[in-house]
Order: C-alpha cells, then sequence, then structure tokens
C-alpha cells in the first residue's frame, strides 16, 4: 500500500543518516559572545586551510561555554572573565579539570549614539548613569535628552567585568534594558540617540562613538599597557590539556603568524 | 426633533446602526489583511535584493556579512521533517483511537484534555523540555533528534486536529458497508477510512511542516547554533536554522548592522517557506471542500 | 490471508491487541504533557531550598548572578500580565469583530479570500514578527512619540497583537458559525435588522466561544517567546507607563537559559519561573475549557 512503499525507502534514508563519519575532525566551541567574532575568523581559515576538519560555534555567553565545558558538551569553552571558583569545582567533581589559555585581550568601550555630543566621562559618571542617579544627558554636559542606559544580561562576561571594574561590585538599577551579546547593545545605541551602553573593542563600528574613559582612548595600546581602566584577558577553555584536533587549533589561535594576525582583523588585541 | 422618535426616525437609527456596525466589522478586518500585507511588503521590498542563487547555495562567510544561508535551509528541512516524522505516526494513531474506537468517557477526556493543554503549553517551555529530558536526561546533546523529538511534541496537536477532522469528514456510510461486507474494524480503518482521509491528513501535515519551520525557541536550546558552516551528516550533529539565524543575526551578531540586508534576506526566505506551505494546504483544502 | 487470521477468535483477540496499541498511542499527548510538568519541577524546585515561594513570586529585584543572588520575578509576571492585557485590548475587539464580518457581514466570495489572509497572518513565524517589530516598528515610535526607546511595552503588545489576533478570530468564527440558524431566521422574521439579531441573539448565544476563544488567545500572548524577546526592551522593571521597556518572563527565561552554569542557582531559578509561566498558560486553558463545557449552547430552544 502506499505507506508502504514511503516507508522502505524512508527507513534506509534515516538509516543512511545515523551513520557518525568517525574519519572527518569535529570541533565544538562554545560560550562568550565577545570572543565569538575571534573564534569565528579563525575557524573560517582553519576550516579552509583543514578541509577534514568541522567546526561549531555558538554564542550564548561565558557562563554558557563553561556550563558546556563542566558537563563535557563542548571541546573549547570561549570566556571572557576567568573561571568562577564555584564552576571550577562543579568540573573537578565531573572529573574536568579546565585548563585556561588567553588568546588576546579586550577592552570595554562605552559607546553612544554618534550625535551625543559628549566625548568624555569619568568612571566615576559611568557608575552613575548605570545606579540610575543620571536621569538626563544634560546633568554631565551633554544634549538635553533622557538616558537611556543599555546593558548586558547578567551572566554574560562582559558584564561581569564592568561590574567588577566600573560599578565597583554595585548593582545595576533595574530601567536598564538588558541585551543578549555585544551585537544587540551596539544596535541598541546605534539606533537610539538617547543610549549608552558598553562594549567590546571587536564590536566597534560607526554606528556608534566610542567614549573616552578619564581622557583615556580604549585601543590596543592602551589596554596592553594597562592604562585604560577597563579591559581584560579574553580565554579560551578546554577539558584537560588539549590533544588532537583541539591542540592543533588552540596552537593556531596563538601562534603570532596565523590565529593572532585574524585576532588584529576582528578588531581585538593581539597577545604580542 | 421629532424626527429621531417617529416611526421613519427609529427605521433610520437602526439602519444607521447597522451601518456603522458594518463600516466597523469592515474596518477591523481590513486592518488585518493590512497587517499581513505591511509586513510581507517590508520584508520583500527589502530583502529581495539579498536573493540569489549564492545566497541560496552558499554557507555564510566573513563574520556571516557575505555568502549565504545554505546551512539554514538545510538545517530547517531537517528539524520539520524530523518532527513531522515524530508527530505523524504518533498523531494520526491518537486520531484514529479518538475517532473510530474511543467510547465517549473518562479516559477520552482526559486524552482530550492532554491535548488541548499541550497545545497551549508556551514555545519556549518546549525549548526547556528538550533541554532537560532529550538533550540532558536522555543524553542526546544538542542534536537533530533532540530537537525534531522537541518540534514534534509542538505539533502533535496541530496534526491530532486536523486528522480528527479528516476522519470525522469520511461518511459513517463508507464505514457501514465496509462492516457489512463482513470487514473488521481495523481492515475497515486501513482499507476504507484511513485513504479517504488522506487529502485532510495532507493538509494538516503541511501546516504542521511549516509550523515547525517557523519555531525559534524550541530549538534554540536543543538543535540550532550560532555557526556551523557545514552540512549535517548524522541526526547527533548540531545545525543551522532559519528562524534562528535570523535571530542571531538580529540580536547577538557581530555585524548586525553590515549583515541587515542577509537579515531581510533570510526572512524573505522563512516567510515564503512557510507562507508558500500554507497556501498550498489552504488551496488543496477548499478544492477537497468544493469536490463534497 | 491465512485462515486463522479471517476467522473468529484470532481476529477478535488482533482486533483487541490493535485497539490497545492505539490507546497507547493516544496517551503520548498527555504522557508529554505529564513530562513536560515533571522535568518542569524537577529542574525548577531546587531554587526554592534557597528562597521561599513568597520571596521568588513577589520578589521586586532580578539579579541572578549577584553575589548574594537575588531571585525575585514579581517585575517579570507583572510585566507579562501587562503586555497580555494591552495586546488583548488591541486583539479582542478585532478579532471578534472580525470574526462577525466573516461570519455574517461578509458576502460569500469575500469571505473566501479574506478567510486565508486571517490564516496567513497566523502563519506568519513570531521570530519574524519579533525583527519586523524591532527594525520597522521600533524606531518609527521612538521618533514618532518620542520616547526614550522603541523597544517598549506598547510595541510588544502590538505585536503580540498581531499573533494573537488569528486564533481569537478563527475560534470565535467558530463559535458564531454554530449557532442554529433558526435563531438567527426568528430573530430576522420578527423583523430585527442584520445587526440588531447579531447584538441581541447571535452574540449572545456564541459567547462562551467567543470567550473561549479570547481566553486562548490572551494565553497565546502570555506564552509568546521570540517577539517579547526582540521587542520588549529587556528591563527587569516594574512598568509605570505604557512605553516603558519590560521584560515578560518567556524573555527572560529565553535571553537566560545560555548562560546559565548547568544546575547552578540561577538555572534552577529560569526552571522555576518556566513553571510559573506554565502554570498561568495552564490556568487560563482549563478556565477556558471549563466556560466552553459549561456554557455551551445546546440546541435551538435553551436560549
Amino acid at each position: 500500500m502506499k505507506i508502504k512503499g514511503i516507508a522502505v525507502p524512508a527507513f534506509i534514508v534515516a538509516a543512511l543518516f545515523t551513520v557518525n563519519t568517525a574519519w572527518a575532525g569535529s570541533i565544538v566551541i562554545k560560550g562568550s559572545t565577545t570572543v565569538l567574532p575571534i573564534a569565528q575568523k579563525v575557524s573560517e581559515v582553519y576550516m579552509k586551510q583543514n578541509p577534514d576538519i568541522k567546526i561549531s560555534i555558538s554564542g550564548g555567553g561565558s557562563g554558557n561555554g563553561m556550563k558546556a565545558l563542566i558537563d563535557g558538551s563542548t571541546d573549547i569553552a570561549d570566556s571572557s572573565r576567568f573561571i568562577k571558583s564555584k564552576e571550577v569545582s562543579l568540573a573537578v567533581k565531573n572529573g574536568i579539570y579546565p585548563v585556561p589559555f588567553a588568546v588576546a585581550y579586550d577592552c570595554i568601550v562605552p559607546v553612544l549614539h554618534p550625535t551625543n555630543a559628549i566625548v568624555n566621562i569619568t568612571m566615576a559618571q559611568l557608575k552613575d548613569i548605570y545606579m540610575g542617579k543620571v536621569k538626563n544627558w544634560k546633568e554631565i554636559g551633554g544634549p538635553d535628552r533622557p538616558v537611556v542606559v543599555i546593558s548586558r544580561d547578567t551572566s554574560s562576561g562582559t558584564y561581569e567585568v564592568w561590574h567588577k571594574k566600573v560599578m565597583k561590585k554595585e548593582r545595576v538599577f533595574p530601567g536598564a534594558l538588558l541585551q543578549a551579546s555585544n551585537g544587540a547593545v551596539s544596535q541598541a545605541v546605534a539606533k537610539n540617540k538617547n543610549a549608552i551602553g558598553y562594549i567590546g573593542l571587536g564590536y566597534m563600528s560607526k554606528d556608534v562613538k566610542a567614549l573616552m574613559v578619564n581622557r583615556i582612548v580604549g585601543s590596543a595600546d592602551t589596554t596592553l599597557d594597562g592604562t585604560y581602566p577597563i579591559s581584560r584577558p579574553l580565554y579560551m577553555f578546554t577539558p584537560g590539556w588539549p590533544k588532537g584536533d583541539v591542540l592543533n587549533f588552540i596552537n593556531f589561535v596563538l601562534n603570532p603568524e596565523k590565529g593572532q594576525k585574524y585576532v588584529s582583523e576582528a578588531g581585538y588585541v593581539p597577545l604580542y | 426633533m421629532n424626527g429621531i422618535i417617529c416611526k421613519e426616525g427609529v427605521a433610520f437609527r437602526r439602519r444607521f446602526a447597522q451601518g456603522t456596525m458594518f463600516s466597523l466589522f469592515r474596518i477591523a478586518a481590513v486592518i488585518n489583511g493590512a497587517a499581513l500585507l505591511v509586513v510581507v511588503y517590508f520584508l520583500v521590498a527589502r530583502g529581495w535584493r539579498a536573493i540569489n542563487w549564492t545566497f541560496l547555495s552558499q554557507p555564510p562567510m566573513d563574520s556571516m556579512s557575505k555568502g549565504g544561508i545554505l546551512p539554514c535551509i538545510v538545517g530547517t528541512l531537517c528539524l520539520s521533517i524530523g518532527a513531522i516524522a515524530v508527530a505523524l505516526p504518533i498523531g494520526v494513531a491518537s486520531a484514529i483511537y479518538l475517532n473510530e474506537y474511543a467510547r465517549p468517557g473518562r479516559s477520552v477526556r482526559i486524552i482530550r484534555l492532554g491535548i488541548n493543554n499541550l497545545a497551549g503549553v508556551p514555545s519556549v517551555v518546549f525549548g526547556l523540555f528538550g533541554l532537560a529530558f532529550f538533550v540532558v536526561y536522555l543524553e542526546m546533546g544538542v542534536s537533530i533528534l533532540a530537537g525534531s523529538l522537541t518540534l514534534g511534541a509542538m505539533t502533535l496537536p496541530v496534526i491530532i486536529g486536523s486528522t480528527e477532522e479528516a476522519l470525522r469528514a469520511v461518511p459513517d456510510t463508507y464505514r457501514e458497508a465496509s462492516l457489512g461486507l463482513g470487514a473488521t474494524k481495523w481492515q475497515t480503518i486501513y482499507r476504507v477510512v484511513l485513504p479517504a482521509a488522506l487529502p485532510g491528513i495532507l493538509t494538516g501535515t503541511i501546516l504542521g511542516l511549516s509550523r515547525a519551520a517557523g519555531e525559534t525557541a524550541p530549538i534554540m536550546f536543543t538543535a540550532a547554533v550560532f555557526y556551523t558552516p557545514s552540512l549535517p551528516t548524522s541526526i547527533f550533529d548540531e545545525i543551522m536554522a532559519l528562524p534562528y539565524h535570523i535571530y542571531v543575526l538580529a540580536t547577538a551578531g557581530t555585524e548586525i548592522e553590515a549583515t541587515r540586508p542577509l537579515q531581510y534576506g533570510t526572512a524573505l526566505v522563512l516567510i515564503v517557506l512557510v507562507l508558500g506551505l500554507n497556501l498550498i494546504a489552504i488551496i488543496y483544502r477548499s478544492r477537497l471542500r468544493k469536490k463534497r | 490471508m491465512s485462515k486463522s487470521k479471517q476467522t473468529g477468535k484470532g481476529r477478535q483477540k488482533r482486533e483487541k491487541s490493535i485497539r490497545i496499541v492505539f490507546f497507547g498511542v493516544a496517551l503520548a499527548s498527555i504522557t508529554t504533557l505529564f513530562l513536560i510538568a515533571l522535568f518542569l519541577f524537577m529542574e525548577g524546585i531546587p531554587i526554592f531550598k534557597d528562597v521561599t515561594v513568597i520571596d521568588f513570586v513577589f520578589g521586586k529585584y532580578w539579579y541572578p548572578t549577584d553575589d548574594p543572588p537575588a531571585f525575585g520575578i514579581f517585575p517579570l509576571i507583572l510585566a507579562s500580565i501587562a503586555v497580555t492585557v494591552v495586546s488583548s485590548a488591541i486583539s479582542i475587539p478585532l478579532g471578534v469583530l472580525t470574526a462577525l464580518y466573516l461570519s455574517e457581514g461578509a458576502s460569500a466570495s469575500v469571505r473566501e479570500w479574506v478567510k486565508p489572509v486571517v490564516e496567513l497572518l497566523a502563519a506568519l513565524p513570531s521570530v519574524v514578527i519579533g525583527f519586523f517589530g524591532m527594525v520597522i516598528v521600533a524606531p518609527v515610535l521612538q521618533e514618532t512619540l518620542n520616547i526614550p526607546t522603541g523597544l517598549n511595552l506598547f510595541n510588544a503588545s502590538l505585536m503580540l497583537a498581531f499573533m494573537s489576533i488569528p486564533t481569537i478570530c478563527s475560534l470565535s468564527e467558530d463559535a458564531i458559525f454554530s449557532v442554529p440558524v433558526e435563531l438567527k431566521e426568528a430573530s430576522l422574521a420578527l423583523g430585527a435588522t442584520r445587526w440588531e439579531t447579531i447584538a441581541r441573539v447571535i452574540f449572545p448565544a456564541s459567547i462562551s466561544g467567543i470567550c473561549t476563544a479570547v481566553i486562548l488567545g490572551m494565553s497565546r500572548a502570555m506564552g509568546e517567546t521570540m517577539v517579547v524577546l526582540m521587542v520588549a526592551g529587556g528591563a527587569t522593571m516594574i512598568p509605570t507607563s505604557l512605553f516603558d521597556p519590560v521584560r515578560p518572563m518567556p524573555a527572560s527565561i529565553a535571553a537566560e537559559m545560555a548562560e546559565a552554569p548547568f544546575q547552578g542557582e540561577h538555572y534552577y531559578a529560569l526552571f522555576a519561573t518556566a513553571i510559573i509561566l506554565f502554570l498561568f498558560t495552564l490556568a487560563f486553558n482549563v478556565i477556558a475549557e471549563q466556560i466552553s463545557h459549561r456554557y455551551r449552547q445546546v440546541g435551538a430552544a435553551t436560549l
């Protein structure tokens, strides 16, 4: 009958699908949206040079990467913050010993809409804005417009660094619009002349204006010599010391002639 | 004025009320139609430029600002077909039981309760369920399999509903004739009722496919990832998918403004797929109804 | 076919076992529902070791990654309710009026193409509507109304109305359609205009079906994820104005789930939020079912 005629070929197709191609290498990368552009750019090049390796990348935040590392569902965890002690103990409980690799440096840049005239801001002013104390831009010398505060979801690594270095561990006020990624923050600020947000250096574009912090411009140099106040290393963690394909990939990323070249192309600060 | 309360005045008032209300009806319907047209217009106007053969047949390149969406199209197809592969057998069998075998009573009420409430579960709850059950507990990992099972659970009520409608439309005389000739109930269903109901079941399948193709939340945690340019080779692979791609490009991508035309293009491809499937189902169904 | 399959006992036994198989498969939907509830509770209950239920549901601050974390979802619940109420204010009139138009006011040929348009509106994927709201409606709102941000409660409600209108419309239409034609004819025969018939006879007769449709539409609005994720703004504050950015429950869950450390407190808290959401939509569905059962119009003589 009709049903039988479809069943047999369908079964064959399904069986074909379940055959796992075991000879092609595959690398799974999950984690921080800040590290994502680096991971993506480097992977594109790596896959072109090694066509039998398949890399799959997801974002979702540093917390997501750590989570995947802990339950063993990823080969590399991108993170824009160091691993937390709670995560270490959870990982060790599962028999996984996380190994960190610093793959780049990043600075977090506060950004405004291009039509906002302010060019410099102090750390204290940033903190006040994010605590909700500054309601209008004219209070700090800007145009007469309401302040719309854009921040990151609280489990983002970028947020954690902001929280530690700018907020000094004070809470961001509830009226801040929380976005899911650097890209979303950049977009929200670009579309809203009243907005302020913060993004990793790699997400800078002409649609937003970077602010100087304490009269220091966020850039590769000021990050590496430590004068820019809001900077951090970016990490890739592996479960245990990497082997095989993953080790090759990590070495590729760290190599100044290879991976690091693409780090600066992606707009981040290379290690050297 | 005397005119409002005299006989002609009352008649005028009633006609006036009717005219106003019916105009309001028409306005409401027009707003609905306009809403659909506005959305489609914007997507077409801003997205058609991105559609070309490269877009449809190449994976994304250069931090997704160039290239195409082939892995997304393939991923969405895999997921929808997978969802139907799960929902169709279970759904048709459930509908057969409810319509052909069940006697009104508590067990039927419980099953119907299950179906109606399953239909009302929010999509993000399905996503969490898929994560906790298929991905973690059954250890399938983020995969086409987990995503298909989750989407299949979501599509189940759609399939059951349309199959029941199709079965109900088969005249009882068919069944009576078959039983009268000595066939068993199962033989009647298998050889008489099901073939007669097949077109209706097909309509439901198409609608289910379109629903599964458009959903994002159930696949966010169970099957879809940000970037995996190679095509899937097994059901345990992670994949990209059209709706998730729109979401990540628009909110989590690395070059949001630069990829904007691609976002429109992807959205356009998705709605062409979804609305196309729905149109096919609608036209097919109205032809069926006319035949009867 | 062999003889034993055709005759008496063997045949009956086969039939019986087939029936049992079908019954078993039909239980799949209720089983799935049960599994969903089970896993939600399994992964959500652990949070209540650290936070009491009252504090969780009525707590005003959602800072799940702070040290110590604050797990109050009251702003999220209020946001969900607010967004549902406002979108229903838009979708109920539009949906019911369109349904009335389709069943009573339109000629058959108009009905032929308006009905498919409404169905196609239902078919639009939620992510596309969210995208539309975020990229096209939000800037327009911000410019014309001069508000701080276009990603807010109002925008989200507007987009959600897009999604609930087809549900309300088609279910209401079914209800109106099933009013016995004798009632309509009797009313017209007594001299009432078409509108008066609708207002005083058909509408009251189908009210239970329309109520069901409205409640299911509201349930859909409350549970919708992608639209609120992309459009509602994402601020965990209690809304004080129609144009405040908000963060309804589904948006919070979807945004934070990928980042919550596995089986950490945040993870449990998100599942607990999903439990609350699930209970809300379950309540909507149960109420809808009760209404449709109890106030069902049975026969033409009971009005």
